[in-house]
């Protein structure tokens, strides 16, 4: 497989109703890249990230996923992604390995793999003692990495993360995103939504979506100099006061 | 096959799993089942009554060791003024009033006709009418046993000769008029029922609630897969109290099962896919488990009212009857009734069995077609 | 004060933009009522029946005619061999089959005495109770026509009153019955789910932090609950009245002050679940179980608490709503007053008290 591009989507717009919230996006990302997806609250970005992982089907232009069209074959695209959301998405009742083997088993992984990686990850963070905890008795920042984690188990060629650091602590946010340049390193492409501008800066190329619209879209030290200020926080606020 | 299979692993692990709900599926069948069937009766027994004997002859006497040999009755204060038998009634304390008038004997002996007046609290309308055939009864046997005492010193007249028809009762099925053997099949059926329908009405709901069911969506689990998963833990586990339940009824409420349990196994995999297409189609609609539990219990309010459960269907108005013709708890109660205690076959049942065969389908198509990946 | 009836108007703006409960709080009572008057009852009236008449001749098509001309009975079908009986039993539709022996008529003349054997299905044994007795009156009177010329001797004739409900309708029993679920639904169920639902979203505290005083706080929280239970026991009263034809024997003031003493225990009650539970289902479970269970079974609303083992009756005891079902059935039905009821007013007003206090102490300790 020898594309350029991941992701790579044409005027894409979502109607609900008379009101548009995704107003005929355009972008690619390249693959390994890590892109970051940014907007106030409500300005479309949920939205327009539904489109791309298949759960809300566009009301017009294209787009297509890891070489898959969003209309015809979201099916093909989930067993290419992996996604994380603002709203926690391991289960709380089970353990940390039974998450795995369960998020594992889905995406049709035998048990051997299962076990082999979620090994890894466990060794890797270093939470051999944690493994038979159940999740809910996990402080946030560790839910969020082991969700990470679990996101990665099927191997995505792209991961989207859903405001991945949410209430966490400036430490573990830090621990966070090297786990992401890590995997960024290893080809995996990253889609990330924040509210976090100094995360802004951690990304290769950011797009900044107001009301519908993406109004900029460039590497953080272009957009800097674009707008002459030190911040992409001074770009953001220049933006979303119009 | 393999993913649905992962996915009951799943869901059986966060079963077992939850402290709060553990007792409730498996303590509550066993409570209920305990207690319903022994509170659960109609059947009229210990009948309080207060007796009035004006007459205090060898005949009113008499009457009034019948009514204290009896079983139903519990006969107190015997000596009472109609006035106290009143206010006792008015109380609540005693059910029903007998007064023997003043020269009973002498009457029934001269002018070969007595009368007995019998008051009886009839708020409980059913209770009162079987009271009242107990009453009416004892005072009929004692009734013949003075026509062949009295009659036994009369000439016999030989020109009259009476014609009769004579009647025999035969009580079938239930020869000792046991409340229980009726009540435990039914109870089952409420509890299969109530546990299916309300375990797999919360159940995805919970998930859109803690917004895992999103995760879920985004895999490449198909809407099957995911469907039967959710479902399958559910469908056993209401196979299991049914199993459990008619266990309790048979060894220890000695309810026969005169036919083929493998007849009602049939019908109940059938019926328990309903109520989980049901509450599946009930978590689509509904955005908390909150709401989902008030719109599952309105329905099985409604659907227990309407079963035939207490009130014979035969009863109802004949609307009401078209409308349990909806009601699939009705089929199930019939079925397992008819089965276990008169030993019904297949080919007896098979009407119910079709209806609730294209009654799981409907739910089932509607639950599948209702539930979207997408948005 | 100004503060406290701000808080109450917030409450009821809470309920009142809750259409989903708002509907149940209020669509419920009158579905029920209506259920349950109209199509829940154990009259009976045209029950099934077969005939398997293996005489065939003028006698026995005689009394066939005589039995199917009841309303209580439908003949359903004819059978035509003994197979049959048990055949149609089995799929249920009938409940019970005459079987007229041979030769009947000619039985009855020559030895002036035939036979018919009726098998009830008895299943359910009150209804096979209740049609034998119904086919026996029935070929009693065809007797006692028969032999019109004899005047059966010593005839003991029984007078039978049925005090309260001559007709024996099944919507007196409900009535109460289903205004005190209403009640205990409405004040204990609902208040114990509010009340958890602040403590769940964190504006408990908010509240209690507030310059409201606990109490005050509480006390906002029950009354519109008050005012909605009230609301709910006038509306069945007056459909029981009007649509069911429900007598109102006693005194109407009586009624209400009893009604309120029964909602201030059940809201007790509900405040009692809301301090030991944490989330919403819990309190929704507790509810369940332990109030509206033991209210439908144990109240003797449904079922005489005379039928029940001894444990259950004495359990049925501590069920506040057995006493209010008594003390309503007394004033409605029997016009019955305080001076008839003082002892069970007062064993509601000792649980009351006990829950109030009770519940009063389980907040205080939650609080510190």
């Amino acid at each position: 497989m020898k594309r350029e591009h991941s992701i790579s989507v044409k005027n894409l717009t979502k109607k609900f109703g008379d009101f548009t919230a995704v107003d005929a996006i355009s972008f690619t990302v390249k693959k390994g890249e890590i892109f970051g997806f940014l907007g106030a609250n409500g300005a479309g970005k949920t939205t327009a990230m539904k489109m791309l992982i298949g759960i809300s089907k566009p009301t017009s232009g294209e787009a297509e996923v890891a070489g898959f069209d969003v209309y015809k074959s979201t099916e093909k695209i989930k067993k290419n992604i992996g996604y994380m959301s603002q709203k926690f998405a391991l289960y709380d009742d089970l353990t940390v390995r039974e998450n795995a083997q369960f998020f594992g088993g889905i995406y049709g992984l035998s048990k051997k793999v299962i076990k082999e990686r979620t090994q890894a990850f466990i060794s890797e963070l270093g939470i051999d003692d944690i493994a038979d905890h159940l999740v809910g008795s996990l402080p946030l920042g560790w839910k969020q990495k082991l969700a990470f984690s679990v996101a990665l188990l099927h191997r995505p060629q792209i991961i989207f993360l859903d405001e991945p650091t949410g209430g966490v602590d400036p430490i573990t946010r830090r621990q966070f995103w090297e786990m992401i340049y890590k995997q960024a390193h290893q080809g995996t492409t990253i889609f990330v939504t924040t509210h976090y501008m100094d995360e802004a800066e951690y990304c290769d190329r950011v797009s900044i979506m107001v009301a519908g619209k993406i109004e900029a879209l460039d590497s953080p030290e272009n957009l800097r100099k674009q707008f002459a200020v030190n911040s992409m926080n001074e770009v953001f606020l220049k933006l979303a006061r119009g | 096959m393999k993913t649905i299979l992962i996915i009951v692993q799943k869901e059986f692990k966060q079963i077992f799993r939850n402290k709060a709900m553990l007792p409730i599926i498996f303590l509550m069948p066993i409570i209920q089942i305990l207690i319903l069937s022994n509170a659960a009766t109609f059947e009229v027994k210990d009948i309080r009554l207060a007796i009035i004997d004006n007459d205090k002859t060898s005949y009113s006497r008499d009457l009034i060791s019948k009514f204290n040999a009896s079983s139903y009755f519990i006969v107190s204060g015997e000596s009472a003024s109609q006035k106290q038998a009143q206010q006792s009634i008015q109380k609540g304390n005693i059910d029903a009033i007998i007064e023997i008038p003043k020269y009973f004997e002498r009457d029934l002996i001269k002018d070969k006709t007595g009368s007995i007046s019998v008051q009886i609290d009839a708020i409980n309308g059913a209770t009162a009418g079987v009271a009242n055939g107990y009453i009416t009864q004892i005072i009929q046997s004692f009734n013949t046993k003075i026509i062949t005492d009295l009659q036994a010193y009369q000439p016999k007249n030989k020109n009259q000769s009476l014609k009769m028809i004579r009647f025999n009762p035969a009580f079938w099925y239930n020869q000792t008029l046991d409340y229980k053997t009726f009540m435990v099949p039914g109870i089952i059926v409420i509890l299969v029922t109530m546990i299916t329908f309300f375990l797999s009405g919360m159940n995805i709901v919970r998930e859109k609630e803690i917004g895992t069911l999103e995760q879920m969506n985004v895999t490449p689990i198909k809407k099957y897969q995911f469907i039967i998963g959710k479902l399958l833990p559910f469908w056993i586990l209401g196979i299991f109290i049914l199993f459990f339940g008619m266990n309790i009824g048979r060894f220890l409420f000695h309810v026969p099962l005169l036919g083929n349990p493998a007849v009602i196994l049939l019908f109940s995999s059938i019926y328990i896919l309903v109520f989980l297409g049901m509450g599946f189609l009930i978590s689509n609609f509904t955005e908390t488990q909150q709401q989902a539990m008030f719109i599952a219990w309105f329905f099985v309010v409604i659907f227990i009212l309407m079963s035939g459960l207490f009130t014979p269907i035969e009863s109802m108005p004949v609307w009401a009857q078209k409308i349990t013709e909806f009601n699939p708890v009705r089929y199930f109660i019939e079925v397992i009734r008819l089965v276990m205690l008169k030993g019904s076959g297949f080919y007896d049942i098979l009407p119910q069995m079709i209806k609730i065969t294209i009654y799981a389908l409907i739910m089932n198509t509607l639950a599948v077609v209702s539930y979207r990946k997408t948005t | 004060m100004k503060r406290f009836i701000g808080f109450i108007k917030k409450e009821f703006f809470h309920i009142f933009r809750d259409k989903r409960s708002l509907f149940i709080l209020f669509g419920m009572p009158i579905a029920q009522i209506l259920l349950f008057g109209f199509a829940v009852t154990n009259e009976i009236n045209n029950v099934k029946l077969a005939i398997y008449d293996q005489a065939n001749d003028v006698e026995s098509q005689k009394l066939i005619q005589n039995i199917a001309s009841s309303s209580y009975f439908d003949v359903e079908k004819m059978l035509y061999n003994k197979e049959e009986v048990a055949a149609t039993f089995k799929q249920g539709q009938v409940k019970a089959i005459l079987i007229f022996e041979p030769d009947f008529a000619k039985k009855l003349t020559k030895e002036g005495v035939a036979d018919i054997q009726v098998v009830t299905d008895a299943t359910e044994p009150n209804t096979a109770m209740t049609i034998t007795n119904y086919i026996a009156a029935i070929i009693k009177k065809y007797n006692d026509n028969f032999n019109k010329i004899t005047t059966t001797p010593y005839q003991i004739q029984t007078n039978s009153r049925m005090l309260y409900n001559p007709e024996l309708k099944s919507v007196f029993m409900f009535v109460p019955g289903v205004m005190t679920i209403i009640l205990m639904l409405v004040s204990a169920m609902m208040t114990s789910i509010s009340i958890t639902r602040e403590k769940e979203i964190g504006t408990m505290e908010i509240l209690l932090v507030s310059p409201l005083k606990p109490l005050q706080v509480i006390l906002g929280k029950v009354f519109p609950y008050i005012f909605l239970s009230i609301i709910n026991a006038v509306v069945i009263l007056l459909l029981g009245f009007f649509v069911f034809g429900m007598p109102m024997q006693g005194s109407l003031f009586l009624l209400g002050l009893e009604s309120i003493l029964f909602i201030i225990s059940a809201l007790a009650l509900g405040i009692l679940i809301s301090t030991i539970s944490e989330t919403q289902q819990t309190a929704m479970m507790i509810s369940l179980m332990g109030l509206l269970l033991p209210v439908i079974l144990l109240s003797g609303f449904i079922f005489p608490i005379a039928s029940m083992p001894k444990p259950l009756q004495w359990l049925s005891n501590i069920v506040p709503a057995t006493w209010y079902i008594i003390i309503i059935k007394g004033i409605m039905l029997k016009g019955v007053g305080l001076l008839t009821l003082w002892k069970e007013s007062l064993i509601l007003l000792g649980m009351t008290l006990f829950f109030i206090l009770l519940s009063v102490k389980k907040y205080k300790i939650r609080l510190e």
